[in-house]
């Protein structure tokens, strides 16, 4: 029987051949067949969590409600040290300042991602703005977040912090941060699911001590992590009651 | 356990009230007009047993309520209870969480030095197992609108 395993579709592009050699690694380690399906977007995933398709998956703090309450998932391990914030930032030419500065109506650019737009539209309450007076402008990439907001289609943009210091320097000189999230108790976890809940301690155990072997510390790096870290049952439950008290 | 303010503690020029808090426990209260702007992109964040005993709270919560994390632990969350918000305001607050629901508000924070804070505060039940076990409370940057339509408010509410 085969098993399969998904990343949040926010992953990085560099990242992606990472997380095959991870997939190719974890099945070694754990004498299981796990095939890896990277979906495009979130709605995609959802589908297949939805269909009990998915039985280990690299998830979206915003998605860990539903993995966790309506599908029986349960963490295994975060990237220790990692966490999701979000960054608000303008063109540098921009003379706004502060969020209060910024004017209903504005053109808002920000991907699909769902726990950095969440945190970003937060990020944004203090200026009075929500879902009901901006204009959204999608974007599929940070890079093209960027873009927008260099070229004047948007007035402002939400980034994942992590996306938006991975910038060039050459972008980053013409773009300013108006604020940048400092919440840190919001990260992806590696989480599975209930056909696989049996190995749960077998692969807590090997995730967590992968960086003392060498090879699955190379594995970690291009992850572009250096350790998992166990979550635990409680600390995922915090971390999904704080997401629903910000969910508003 | 909650003590009377101590005017060591507090900066500036202060007013003084007794200030009843649950259980017929009283306080005294030593506020002052100073406003702390609250800090962008952080949130306050605490737990508190189902009584309201803080049983948790982060880095946030520590520097912008002027308390040590030793003091807080333990303490009633209603040490941080300004004399300016209306008692009508905590009622619905406890209504709505004892019936297991969200509850959102506006509130204005007192802290250790006297001065004072405004907060937008979401308060959740935290159910496990099919039981209540704590509260969460977060508190992020109010919307300024918001906070001047309360400032108005609050008063009428006595």
């Amino acid at each position: 029987m085969s098993f399969m395993f998904t990343v949040s579709p926010d992953f990085t592009p560099d990242h992606i051949s990472g997380w095959y050699i991870f997939n190719t690694w974890i099945q070694r380690q754990m004498d299981t067949a796990i095939h890896l399906e990277m979906y495009n977007d979130f709605q995609t995933q959802r589908e297949a969590i939805e269909k009990d398709q998915i039985d280990l998956i690299y998830a979206n703090p915003f998605d860990a409600a539903m993995l966790v309450r309506e599908r029986g998932f349960q963490p295994l391990a975060k990237a220790s040290g990692e966490s999701d914030e979000a960054i608000i930032a303008v063109n540098a030419e921009n003379l706004v300042e502060d969020i209060a500065h910024l004017n209903e109506g504005i053109k808002l650019a920000f991907t699909e991602d769902p726990d950095v737009k969440m945190m970003g539209m937060i990020m944004l309450e203090p200026g009075d703005l929500d879902a009901s007076n901006i204009t959204p402008v999608l974007s599929d990439t940070y890079v093209l977040v960027a873009k927008h907001l260099l070229k004047g289609e948007a007035d402002a943009g939400i980034f994942l912090a992590e996306a938006y210091d991975g910038l060039s320097s050459m972008i980053k000189k013409q773009l300013r941060v108006l604020v940048r999230s400092q919440i840190s108790v919001i990260h992806h976890s590696l989480m599975i699911g209930p056909k696989l809940l049996d190995k749960k301690e077998q692969f807590q155990q090997v995730l967590v001590d992968m960086h003392a072997d060498e090879k699955g510390l190379g594995v970690l790096n291009s992850l572009g992590f250096n350790t998992w870290e166990k979550v635990e049952d409680d600390e995922m439950e915090f971390m999904i009651d704080l997401m629903d008290t910000l969910n508003t | 356990m909650i003590h009377d303010m101590k005017a060591e503690d507090v900066v500036g020029d202060y007013k003084e009230v007794i200030l009843d808090l649950y259980h017929s426990i009283s306080r005294k209260i030593l506020y002052t007009e100073i406003e702390i702007p609250y800090p962008d992109g952080k949130l306050i964040v605490s737990t508190t047993t189902p009584e309201g005993i803080i049983t948790h709270v982060n880095q946030s919560f520590i520097e912008m309520s002027g308390f040590t994390e030793e003091e807080l632990i333990g303490a009633p969350h209603s040490i941080l209870r300004h004399p300016d918000m209306p008692p009508a305001a905590f009622k619905d607050l406890w209504d709505t969480v004892g019936r297991g629901e969200k509850w959102q508000g506006f509130v204005k924070n007192l802290r250790k030095d006297g001065g004072y804070y405004w907060v937008k505060a979401t308060v959740i039940p935290n159910i496990r197992n099919g039981k209540l076990v704590a509260y969460t409370s977060v508190r992020r940057k109010p919307s300024r609108t918001k906070v001047e339509e309360c400032i108005k408010l609050y008063p009428t509410l006595f």
